[in-house]
């Protein structure tokens, strides 16, 4: 029994990473179970060549060179400045306008977001004629590109031509400079996001509903909580989780927000608007290394976007598991 | 079902019948029928979904001036197919739909490979440090793309790859939610009995991941394969930056439409347009499933 007493030993090295119901199960069985150890190895690392090589080693390498003075032109010859591109940034004003615009087109293009998302979910969820074909046709925008969306957009949006400034005339208002404008032309980016993925959100609410027991409206409508008591007590609450999840996702793609600035003028500049008015932190990052060369620079602004994501997540975990306790 | 009423908002108070209950545990959730508003918020909510790429064939096939009369022209003309030849002129697009269907394809294969093999051996099979290696998968979902950029041109500048497709392919040929998503499918769908009727056969590892995970895995993979075919054919900002419009992809070539000095409105729809019909037909034979594959990660994840 050497073999039994040597897998159980590593079953119990295992246990407090994973655990695995090996605990319950015979000792034949389990013995079994465990001679595949290595072949775990063999199975995850294709994946984790890849991803240490093109992710892992990349990450890390990203934060090295934060800390020198790197020209793109000449990757290898950087010099050693320590935190200085770090000092240098946070005494920017373009990373602290970069980074008030990301805030700003983030709040409009997620919130507003995620309560349609969570409206539309609800109505997708009664008994509907053509449920696929609506549920398919509000998937349609997040199937189309952000390069193919953001130049759709900045066509509507456009001063001249764009059909939406007709209807405004039309309806007798004022033709609007979408682009030229800080708040219009954040709002105009923050409807591309929006339109993307509304849709896509929706669906992944509506999958959330619709493990929802019956038995809790039942017992709502029994207490004779309307449908909007039931959607308010009932529907959300539930969905808290999943709420917190697309917060999370969409929180992480608003600091990533990239494609839609860099194309919402049409000639890709990265500027950002002529002001800067709709940089972002991503586009910043983008003309710092691409415009500029100044890699190093670059590498700065990402780290510090990982930053404020690292925070982001923090609080989330930290509200969910509050709000796990307070409900218990 | 009949006994339920479309929302009215009332508070009337029903007798509670076993059979009705029974049958909504059955479909999960509240199932309402829908009402008119229901029907009318849902088709206006659908029509702005579609309007945008709708607006892209209208507007690819009439000039700026069409465009800009009042009222605008709401039906496309023939004036498209000119646009089309004009955009295919000045801006690489077939090219850029071939290189994107090879890099998207590639990565496809690769990714469902890979993720499906770490996918098994993280629901099935026990090995030290598993915890820790799948926390880390979970992890660099939170990185953000602009993380690994800097290094990655090094490497490629360093390998002289810039410009050419491997240089796309193969940095995004794993995906960490591809393994988490095919984790969390095989946990439930693969019967460790199976398995182990496997191994009581005799069959090495590997046959048993040919004859008994990938045939259980099937669903989850096709799902898995559309999703990732469509991210890579929508990935903008690592191929803007590896590639340039020498050797493009869709969106490379789509970035670079409107640069010209003259923006020319309808040409650079008509080439949008071009771009996009591939992933919008694709999305049209397949958008059944996708929509499944996307609330099934949902409940799963």
């Amino acid at each position: 029994m050497t073999i039994a007493s040597q897998s159980t030993r590593e079953a119990l090295v295992a246990v407090p990473v994973s655990p695995a119901p090996t605990a319950q199960r015979p000792p034949a069985r389990r013995r079994r179970r465990l001679s595949q150890n290595r072949w775990g190895y063999a199975y995850v690392a294709p994946f984790f060549l890849v991803f240490g090589a093109f992710s892992l080693y990349p990450f890390v390498y990203t934060a090295w060179v934060s800390l020198h003075r790197t020209s793109l032109s000449d990757i290898d010859g950087g010099t050693w400045v320590g935190l200085e591109n770090y000092r240098d940034l946070l005494q920017s004003e373009f990373f602290w306008n970069a980074a008030r615009n990301t805030l700003t087109i983030g709040i409009l293009a997620t919130v507003p977001q995620l309560c349609m998302a969570l409206g539309l979910a609800h109505l997708l969820n009664y008994k509907l004629r053509g449920r696929t074909f609506f549920r398919t046709l509000m998937l349609m925008p997040y199937a189309t590109s952000i390069a193919a969306a953001t130049l759709v957009f900045a066509q509507l949006f456009g001063r001249d031509y764009g059909l939406i400034n007709t209807a405004l005339e039309a309806v007798g208002l004022e033709r609007i400079d979408w682009e030229s404008g800080t708040w219009s032309s954040q709002f105009a980016i923050a409807v591309i996001v929006t339109w993307r993925w509304t849709g896509y959100n929706a669906l992944i609410y509506l999958a959330a509903m619709q493990s929802i027991p019956g038995e809790l409206y039942e017992a709502a409508e029994i207490d004779g909580a309307s449908r909007w008591r039931q959607f308010l007590h009932v529907t959300v609450p539930s969905l808290r989780p999943t709420i917190l999840f697309t917060i999370v996702v969409s929180t992480i793609g608003a600091v990533q927000l990239f494609g839609e600035p860099l194309l919402f003028a049409g000639n890709g500049t990265t500027s950002g608007g002529s002001s800067g008015q709709y940089q972002t932190l991503g586009l910043l990052m983008y003309q710092q290394g691409w415009s500029n060369f100044h890699i190093g620079q670059a590498a700065t602004t990402a780290w510090a976007m990982f930053m404020i994501i690292l925070l982001v997540v923090g609080l989330a975990a930290v509200i969910g598991r509050l709000r796990a306790r307070a409900d218990r | 079902m009949t006994t339920t009423l479309p929302g009215t908002g009332t508070t009337e108070v029903r007798p509670v019948d076993v059979p009705r209950g029974r049958a909504r545990r059955g479909r999960g959730g509240r199932s309402g029928k829908a009402g008119p508003v229901t029907y009318t918020l849902l088709t206006l909510a659908a029509l702005v979904s579609v309007f945008p790429l709708y607006w892209t064939v209208v507007a690819g096939s009439h000039t700026n001036a069409e465009l800009a009369e009042t009222p605008p022209p709401f039906l496309p003309s023939a004036g498209l197919f000119d646009n089309f030849a004009a955009a295919l002129e000045q801006a690489p697009i077939g090219k850029a739909i071939l290189n994107s269907v090879l890099v998207s394809g590639a990565i496809t294969v690769g990714t469902v490979l890979f993720c499906t093999l770490a996918g098994f051996a993280f629901a099935k099979l026990q090995f030290r440090g598993r915890g820790v290696l799948l926390a880390l998968v979970i992890g660099t979902m939170m990185v953000p793309t602009q993380l690994s950029v800097i290094p990655l041109f090094m490497m490629i500048a360093e390998l002289q790859w810039v410009n050419q497709l491997q240089a796309v392919i193969l940095p995004t040929l794993v995906s960490a939610f591809g393994v988490f998503f095919m984790r969390q499918y095989l946990i439930s769908a693969l019967p460790n009995e199976l398995l182990e009727a496997g191994r009581m056969d005799g069959a090495s590892t590997f046959r048993i991941f040919w004859s008994i995970v990938v045939p259980v895995a099937r669903p989850a993979m096709a799902v898995l394969a559309m999703l990732t075919f469509l991210t890579a054919w929508n990935e903008f900002f690592w191929p803007l930056i590896a590639l340039t419009t020498a050797n493009p992809t869709v969106q490379v070539a789509l970035a670079g439409l409107g640069s010209g000095y003259v923006p020319q409105q309808a040409v650079i729809m008509a080439g949008t347009l071009l771009g996009t019909l591939p992933v919008l037909i694709v999305f049209t034979i397949l958008g059944k499933q996708i929509v499944g594959g996307i609330m099934q990660g949902a409940v799963k994840g």
